[in-house]
């Protein structure tokens, strides 16, 4: 009898005060990360919406003339710049990115494959103001050249010595590789070794194999290496200011444009009173870009693994 | 396939009416439509069950919407699935159940009408319900293709070959008719045999 109590799974535990207090670390730990990010959103958000009360979010978001020492702050060209540029960006970044997933995963030799890795994630981890330093010494002059030509007798363009939108779009492209490539080729890994085996042993050739039957089936993940590319391209900074030409105007190619990040980073130091609030107002629009796109990704991703 | 494997080690020799399959040259698209294959776990793919059918003839070129639905309707319909997804078509090939993969991944392999079915234990990721019905199915389709299968379950031999070639650590032992095999005096075979019937 007296065996059988002491045998039973039914004692209450006497958990050591270690136990709790390593648990309640843990819990602050992970508390601080979360507080982190509502404290941004509630900073962003109450210092961000005042501009909409003084001018009007008609004429601070649609606005297209900014010229803070006479009172004017339309952001419609940084927006539209941002816009643009992401897509731009990921529209030359995603095809070579893809394409490099593919001969990454699929078939590439193992020790280039190995090589290859390491220098994307070497890649990834270059600082973004070095980007902008040699895209301004390689990309720009190059555009220069092209811009030059093209323009060489038109009477109304601006000549920007190729610090432009185009070369933004460049540089930016090259820096979303690795997020690209990265999450896409995760995902065209986890396609099921049988699979591809079945659509071979049916006569299909590793091209077809790879077009019709591994690219859909990693589709999710590949949507989300997009997503994911986009959020990387519309928060960059750095990079871009040294080749975009900073000047505030509408995106064409070869236009020298200034983008919602950008925008903030050149005038924020010296800024006061409205012009300050309407350059919070810009942090506000751009994380609410930010927050839109984390959704976006978040549904790409579910959406991935209810179809599973 | 078995190039996919690194390190596979292949002695010996296979003809395929009267061609060695392991010639230099030999057109491994065409040989691979000759021979289908049938794997160990299903594996349909992330598509429709329609398009699961169709993926080898339209690999080998044929676009035309009549010809493809008469080629999956009479593959369904050999392997007996046809009645089960008749409605369901168009819908996702994953959500049949493993036998019915496994039967869909049979019919996939028949549309490109290969001339010998290869099937690497089919049956051994299946419930013994399904594996009947694809043991039965084996019969049925032998009438009319070459059926190469392997297993390691004696009494699916027993049920299904008409020939058994038994081979150890990669060495072919013996080949005989299913009969002869089972009451084989080879000192290997019969080890073999008692081990399993144990």
């Amino acid at each position: 009898m007296n065996d059988v109590t002491t045998n039973s799974i039914y004692i209450k535990e006497k958990k050591p005060i270690l136990e709790y207090l390593v648990e309640i670390i843990f819990v602050i730990c992970a508390l601080i990360a979360v507080l982190a990010v509502a404290l941004i959103t509630v900073y962003i958000i109450s210092t961000g919406v005042p501009i909409f009360n003084v001018i009007g979010a008609r004429e601070f978001l649609l606005g297209t003339k900014w010229d803070p020492a006479n009172g004017q702050f339309g952001i419609f060209p940084m927006i539209l710049s941002s816009i643009i540029m992401t897509m731009g960006a990921v529209l030359v970044g995603f095809p070579l990115a893809l394409l490099t997933s593919i001969f990454l995963t699929e078939l590439a030799p193992p020790a280039i494959g190995k090589l290859l890795t390491i220098l994307i994630d070497l890649l990834a981890g270059i600082p973004s103001i070095i980007f902008g330093l040699v895209g301004s010494v390689i990309i720009v002059p190059f555009l220069a050249r092209i811009e030059e030509r093209i323009f060489i007798n038109s009477p109304t363009h601006i000549f920007t010595g190729g610090a432009n939108l185009l070369s933004a779009i460049l540089v930016l492209a090259i820096m979303i590789l690795p997020t690209i490539i990265k999450v896409s080729s995760t995902s065209l890994r986890a396609v099921a070794k049988e699979i591809k085996s079945y659509s071979l042993s049916l006569g299909a050739t590793k091209i077809q194999t790879i077009f019709k039957i591994c690219i859909p089936t990693a589709r999710s993940g590949i949507l989300a290496s997009i997503v994911l590319g986009i959020g990387r391209a519309v928060g960059e900074t750095m990079a871009i200011i040294l080749v975009s030409g900073n000047v505030v105007n509408l995106p064409l190619p070869f236009n020298a444009v200034r983008f919602l990040t950008t925008g903030i980073m050149a005038e924020f130091s010296y800024s006061s009173g409205i012009h300050r609030q309407a350059l919070l107002g810009i942090a506000l629009v751009l994380f609410v870009f930010i927050m839109t796109i984390n959704l976006l990704l978040h549904i790409v991703i579910r959406r991935g693994a209810q179809n599973e | 396939m078995n190039d996919l494997i690194p390190n596979a080690k292949i002695g010996g020799n296979i003809f395929l009416d009267g061609e060695n399959i392991y010639r230099r040259g030999v057109n491994l698209s065409l040989l691979r439509k000759k021979v289908g294959m049938v794997f160990q776990s299903p594996n349909p793919f992330p598509m429709s069950i329609f398009d699961n059918v169709a993926y080898g003839p339209r690999i080998h070129g044929i676009k035309s919407r009549k010809l493809l639905s008469g080629i999956v309707e009479r593959c369904l319909n050999d392997v007996m699935l046809l009645d089960e997804v008749k409605d369901t078509m168009r819908g996702s090939a994953l959500r049949l159940s493993g036998g019915q993969q496994q039967r869909l991944c049979i019919a996939r392999a028949l549309a490109v009408s290969p001339e010998v079915l290869l099937m690497d234990e089919p049956t051994s990721a299946l419930d013994p319900i399904s594996t009947e019905a694809i043991e039965e199915l084996m019969l049925r389709l032998s009438a009319n293709y070459t059926i190469v299968i392997v297993t390691h379950n004696i009494a699916q031999a027993r049920e299904v070959a008409d020939y058994i070639a038994f081979f150890q650590a990669g060495e072919l032992v013996q080949m005989d008719t299913t009969a002869k095999i089972l009451t084989s005096a080879n000192p290997l075979t019969r080890e073999f045999l008692m081990g399993n019937s144990l």
